[in-house]
């Protein structure tokens, strides 16, 4: 089956989303940002894998932490990093995505890491770098829309073997608005492809996509029986805009069903983590004291998220 | 093509042999650095041999490859591991088979990134020969040129013993 991420030889060249990779190359992806957490604890946080390499950050929507990890991770491989912050640039002054992509390629971009409000933005892109004649030109996904965030996925799965070391034997469990999430979805796809047995989805059914149970997902709308029991409990954000539209009633309605408690949390397995991709609503989602407790590993996934993306960067580069 | 000894020298008998080589260097208090995998294995003999009392260190040369833009990033990449400070520090680099010298090259820059030794000196078990940089051996064993399509591999049996192994590519 085509997949445009691949090249013929089967080696990532782009990363658009988890959905279609292989577990092997999932793997190969954790390996290598194993041994990259060791460069980040060096005197000299540097390696010279991509060196003479110009990074383009490309962030169609605004997002702080992805666009700082991404940035350093490209640094850390000593390529040179240009952000394009674009509301504020062409697009605002009538420019097509793919014009301000050919300017770029003019100016030798090698790589384009891109975040933007619509689904199928980087693939859009990936396609027309293939249709010039320059997939030497790699696209990386930061988030698109409501489909993919990839790096997040997989920084979600080196924060989980890095835990639990095992995928085969665990429950996961991810709680909030799996509807609009991009997290949500390549978690799933990520968890799946690497072999975890029960994946399960917690939300108010207004929240939850249709056809989960297609994808091997336990649907729960009770937060208490969906928690029983779980390895791994991944909090997602409820976007605020979220609140004052038809789908719920009030951010303390929220917090009563699917806010992540102590109480709720000792409903999981004692050694149980609680992750969550960022930013947090505190008092929403999740409680302070669960947020800053024992189990919770959310600050470590934010380190292990600059190691998975020098690893993906490194590998597509070099394909 | 140039024949070799059969069966093959004992790689263990040249772990020895290379321990008496280094052991006069004994009171600069020198560090062992073995580089992935067959590096690694002979530098924890060379702990053992000379009872040193540092943990080895460990490179994997990956990230300082020269040949990143024609052959990618190797598939299997393992942490490096320097368990002491290199700032002024005597180091051994330790490696099975020297060759074109780009590893070594790969090895000493990465080492730079930790600090700035007082010295590093090169331990092989094997020189083949066709060096392609300006690298040579300060310690080592066994001399012994390859042809094109020879290649020789140092492995470790089940008993954790070593042996060589010729492969032809």
């Amino acid at each position: 089956m085509y997949n445009p991420q691949l090249n013929k030889d089967g080696d990532l060249t782009h990363l658009l989303s988890i959905e279609g990779l292989p577990q092997r190359i999932l793997t190969q992806i954790l390996d290598t940002a194993a041994s990259f957490m060791e460069v980040s604890a060096r005197d000299v946080k540097k390696v010279p894998l991509l060196r003479g390499k110009s990074v383009f950050n490309l962030f169609f929507e605004n997002s702080t932490r992805t666009r700082t990890t991404f940035e350093i991770a490209a640094k850390r491989l000593s390529a040179d990093v240009i952000n394009l912050d674009i509301n504020k640039s062409s697009t605002a002054k009538g420019e097509t995505l793919l014009d301000t992509i050919d300017n770029l390629v003019a100016m030798h971009a090698n790589l384009f890491v891109v975040r933007h409000a619509s689904s199928g933005a980087p693939f859009l892109i990936t396609e027309h770098l293939r249709r010039i004649g320059r997939d030497d030109v790699h696209v990386v996904n930061a988030g698109d829309g409501r489909h993919a965030h990839p790096t997040q996925g997989l920084l979600d799965m080196y924060t989980i073997r890095h835990y639990k070391k095992d995928f085969t034997q665990l429950r996961v469990a991810i709680v909030g608005d799996i509807l609009h999430s991009r997290v949500a979805r390549s978690d799933i796809h990520a968890l799946t492809t690497l072999g975890v047995p029960e994946v399960r989805a917690i939300g108010p059914e207004t929240l939850l996509p249709k056809h989960l149970d297609k994808l091997g997902v336990h649907v729960f709308h009770d937060m208490n029986e969906g928690l029983k029991d779980v390895d791994v409990i991944i909090m997602l954000r409820l976007q605020n805009e979220r609140m004052n539209g038809a789908l719920l009633p009030s951010a303390g309605e929220y917090f009563r069903h699917y806010g992540l408690t102590p109480q709720k949390l000792a409903l999981a397995k004692p050694d149980a983590i609680v992750m969550h991709p960022g930013p947090m609503n505190r008092g929403v989602e999740i409680h302070s004291a669960v947020a800053d407790g024992e189990q919770a590993v959310i600050l470590p996934q934010v380190t292990f998220g600059i190691a998975v993306r020098m690893a993906v960067m490194s590998i597509v580069a070099g394909n | 093509m140039p024949s070799l000894p059969n069966p093959l020298p004992d790689a263990e008998a040249q772990c020895r042999q290379l321990a008496d080589l280094i052991r006069p260097q004994l009171s600069k208090n020198p560090a062992l650095v073995g580089i992935y995998s067959g590096g690694a294995w002979i530098a924890e003999r060379l702990k053992e041999l000379l009872g040193l009392a540092d943990d080895i260190g460990l490179i994997d040369v990956s990230f300082y490859r020269d040949d990143f833009s024609e052959k990618g990033l190797h598939p299997q990449c393992r942490p490096t591991v320097i368990p002491f400070d290199v700032e002024g520090r005597h180091i051994i680099l330790v490696d099975d088979v020297l060759y074109t010298g780009r590893t070594t090259r790969a090895a000493i820059n990465e080492l730079f990134d930790y600090g700035r030794p007082a010295a590093v000196e090169l331990a092989v078990l094997a020189d083949r020969g066709g060096r392609e940089l300006p690298v040579a051996a300060t310690y080592g064993i066994w001399d012994v040129p390859l042809g094109d399509g020879q290649n020789l591999v140092l492995e470790r049996k089940d008993g954790a013993q070593l042996a060589w192994r010729l492969e032809h590519v």
